[in-house]
This record gives C-alpha cells, sequence and structure tokens, in this order.
C-alpha cells in the first residue's frame, strides 16, 4: 500500500527493464494512485495486526507441541524435492508423510521465518535512525527496503501456489483445512 | 470409492459433518468481522485530504511508543564519506515563488511566550555561530534517499544563541517568508544534534530550489519536515502546531 507515489519496482539490470511492476493498468484498475499518505497510515497499522498474529502463531505452535508436525527434520530437505517432483507431474512415488509432507513442513516454516525477516526489515527502514544497528545489520536503509520488498514478493508466491495446490487437492483437503478434522482409514468413505 | 447414499453415513461422516458446518460457520463470521473492521478503521469525519481519525489516531499512538522506547539525541544518524554524495533533486516548490534577495532577507524568531518577533536576523547573524558540516543520507517519504552534504550551523546552538529558554518549549514551528509552506516539530527533534540550519549544499552556496538562503535540514525525519527559505521560527506551547503535510494526510511526527 505504500509504493504508489514513488514507483521504481521491477526487474531489469541497470536501465533494461524485463517487468515493471504495478502497470498503468493495475492503477487505473485500483484507483490507487497518489495515495502515499493513506497507505502509508493503512501500513503502520496493519503492521501490529501482523506481528501479533505472527507472534500469537508461534507462541500456540509452541506451547501446542504442534510446531513437532511443522518443522523439517533431517529428512524433509530430500523428501520435499520427491514431493515437489511428484507435485509437478513426474511418475515419482511420494514419501510417507505425518499431518504435512516435507515441502509443506519447510514452506510453512519458511514462510514464519520470513515473517520474522519482514517485521525486522520493516523495522530497519520505519526507524533507520533510532534503531541505526538494525538498519546496518540488514545492509543499509537501501538494502532493507530491498529485502522488505522482495519478502512481501514471496508471500504473493505462496499465495499462488499454496491456493493452486488446494484447488488441486479438492474438497476432502478443504473440509480438513476449515474443520481442522480429517477422516482417514477404514472409516474413510471418499473417492482416494 | 463414491459415497453409496443408501447406506447411513457413519458415526465419524456424521461428526466430520457437524464439524465442518462450525468451521464454515467460524470462516464466515471471521470474514463478516474483518470486513466490519476495515469499515470501522475507515470511517469517521475528516477534511478531504485527511486520513480517518481512526487511522489518524494509530500514527499518534505509534509516535507515542516511539517516543518513550526507542527515541534519544543519542542515537545519530549514519554519516557519509565525501564520495559517497549523489545529485538530489529538487522535490516541492511551495513557498518559494518570491525572489528573496539574500541581502534583504531576515529571520524572524519568536521565543517561547512571546507572539512577536524578538529578532530580525540576517545571515551574517548566524554565521557567527560554529559552523557545522555533515553528510547524511536525505530520505524522503516517497521512498527515495540521496547521500547529500549540508552546512550551517546546529540549531541546538542556534537556539541557546538566539532564543534562550525557548528549549522548554514543546514544538517549533516554522514557516517560508509568504507562509505558503510551514512545518512544526517536537523539540528534542529539532534540538537533535544534526539537526541543521543550511546555507551550503554538496559546497556550494544553497540554491533558489533548494531553499536559499537558509533552510533547514532534520535528518531525523523525513525530508517533508527539512522547510526550504525559513522565513519565521517560533518556539511554541501547543503540541502539534500546524504542518502543511500533516494536513494532507501524512504523520506529523514523521520520525525516523
Amino acid at each position: 500500500m505504500i509504493y504508489w507515489a514513488y514507483d521504481p519496482y521491477r526487474i531489469g539490470f541497470s536501465r533494461f527493464t524485463l517487468f515493471h511492476f504495478f502497470p498503468d493498468t493495475f492503477y487505473n484498475a485500483t484507483h490507487v494512485q497518489h495515495k502515499l499518505a493513506l497507505g502509508m497510515a493503512i501500513h503502520f497499522a496493519f503492521a501490529w495486526l501482523f506481528a501479533i498474529n505472527g507472534i500469537a502463531y508461534v507462541v500456540y505452535t509452541l506451547a501446542s507441541g504442534e510446531w513437532r508436525e511443522l518443522a523439517p527434520d533431517s529428512r524433509s530437505f530430500g523428501e520435499a524435492i520427491q514431493v515437489a517432483m511428484h507435485d509437478a507431474g513426474f511418475k515419482i512415488p511420494l514419501p510417507p508423510q505425518g499431518r504435512y509432507n516435507a515441502a509443506q513442513r519447510i514452506t510453512y516454516t519458511a514462510i514464519i521465518l520470513m515473517g520474522g525477516l519482514s517485521l525486522l526489515t520493516g523495522l530497519a527502514i520505519y526507524k533507520p535512525a533510532q534503531i541505526h544497528w538494525l538498519t546496518a545489520l540488514l545492509g543499509g536503509y537501501q538494502w532493507a527496503r530491498f529485502e522488505h520488498f522482495w519478502l512481501t514478493m514471496g508471500y504473493v508466491g505462496f499465495f499462488v501456489i499454496h491456493i493452486a495446490q488446494v484447488i488441486r487437492a479438492g474438497w476432502p483437503n478443504l473440509r480438513s483445512m476449515v474443520s481442522g478434522y480429517d477422516v482417514t482409514g477404514a472409516e474413510a468413505h471418499h473417492a482416494d | 470409492m463414491p459415497i453409496n447414499k443408501d447406506v447411513a453415513p457413519t458415526a465419524a461422516e456424521k461428526e466430520l459433518r457437524r464439524r465442518t458446518r462450525r468451521g464454515f460457520l467460524g470462516l464466515g463470521i471471521g470474514t463478516a468481522a474483518a470486513f466490519a473492521g476495515w469499515e470501522w478503521l475507515m470511517s469517521g469525519a475528516h477534511e478531504e485530504d485527511d486520513i480517518p481519525p481512526r487511522l489518524r489516531a494509530i500514527l499518534r499512538a505509534n509516535e507515542a511508543v516511539v517516543r518513550k522506547t526507542i527515541y534519544s539525541n543519542n542515537n545519530l544518524v549514519k554519516t557519509w564519506p565525501a564520495s559517497a554524495v549523489g545529485k538530489i533533486k529538487p522535490n516541492g516548490d511551495v513557498g518559494l515563488d518570491d525572489d528573496v534577495e539574500n541581502d534583504d532577507w531576515r529571520l524572524e524568531v519568536v521565543p517561547f511566550g512571546q507572539s512577536e518577533a524578538a529578532l530580525k536576523l540576517d545571515l551574517d547573524d548566524i554565521r557567527k555561530l560554529p559552523r557545522y558540516e555533515e553528510i547524511i543520507d536525505f530520505k524522503c517519504v516517497e521512498g527515495w534517499s540521496t547521500v547529500t552534504q549540508f552546512a550551517g550551523v546546529r540549531f541546538s546552538d542556534f537556539t541557546a544563541k538566539f532564543a534562550r529558554g525557548s528549549a522548554n518549549a514543546p514544538s517549533v514551528a516554522m514557516q517560508t517568508p509568504d507562509g505558503e509552506y510551514y512545518v512544526s516539530m517536537d523539540m528534542p527533534s529539532a534540538l537533535h544534534p544534526q539537526t541543521v540550519l543550511a546555507w551550503e549544499m554538496n559546497g556550494e552556496p544553497l540554491e533558489d530550489e533548494h531553499g536559499a538562503p537558509l533552510r533547514l535540514v532534520l535528518p531525523v525525519k523525513y525530508g517533508i519536515k527539512s522547510i526550504k527559505r525559513i522565513g519565521r521560527v517560533e518556539y511554541v506551547r501547543e503540541r502539534r502546531p500546524d504542518d502543511y503535510w500533516a494536513e494532507r494526510g501524512y504523520d506529523w511526527y514523521a520520525g525516523l
């Protein structure tokens, strides 16, 4: 919400631009151009929600012991490649898994680490004078901006793939996501 | 294996259906609450260019947290070598329309507790104070920043010399000679050791478009506070005196 007044976001090298973020059609469709002040206010309000929500999730996951099902173990990194290739259409059998497969364990843990990094890079940009040591640690003001931006792009990528995978996995999976429960084994009546 | 509709659902399936209904109900309530919360946050009467009052209240709460916890005049902005200096763009010309000759220009100083200018200083009066020079990364609220050299006098030295006792005022207000651009700031930020009244930029006398003859450089805040071509400095009791960009929706504090 904060990028609209100054728009240097692009993928490219030097003066060559491969892709310019937020093309004019985007601005025309969303009517957000030149609302930097509002965007900043919303950003600094929702940063609190982001931080509190993230901390609550981490505290609950640790306290409940559910982190054991989410954190990757020594086998996860090898198995995750098998899962990714299986999902990509290769005829590779899935390794045995608990509630979450190896790729899920790595992704869901990485997204939490990214969230923590977003908070740190955000603080480094927000108060580069008062928390100058943090800004310096992250490579300086402009590097912290770069990192903060690409972490956000990472969430967009996560979101798109996640939604696509949920649609592919179908109704029983969505049902288990929403209800928190799944039926397995002899009592399962759904097609598998 | 497809579900056979003639067979009565098992206990587990019944339970799962119940929990699924409950899950979707919760999801629906959560979504409705999120929409209601957004509407609540964005509602309330405000001036056309300003932001909704609840967002403004959050900005003020953020300011209070920062000022009570991490703000200190011992925290210095990073300084850079001369080789890092870039070319800063002039950004904003509000208040710079009139032609001010340096010889005719005067800086009015209104000390704390007074309503009239006690002093009208020319540039030579101010130059008598110890020269202070810094190379800092000047940061715009729009996101860009440019390493720039400034030279002049510390605002804390200026206050001690020309407005004795005014350091006790809660705020400082400044405006251009024509009054078109005006800023205000909290006293701690104004007295920060890197806050400068500058007449020199990148080794040259300040150009008109950068605020000749004298401008403020406030590295602990975004550039919107670093007013160009100051005509009047006033030490005031109000907590948030009038501020050009704060009236247009930006955070009044704008601290870095």
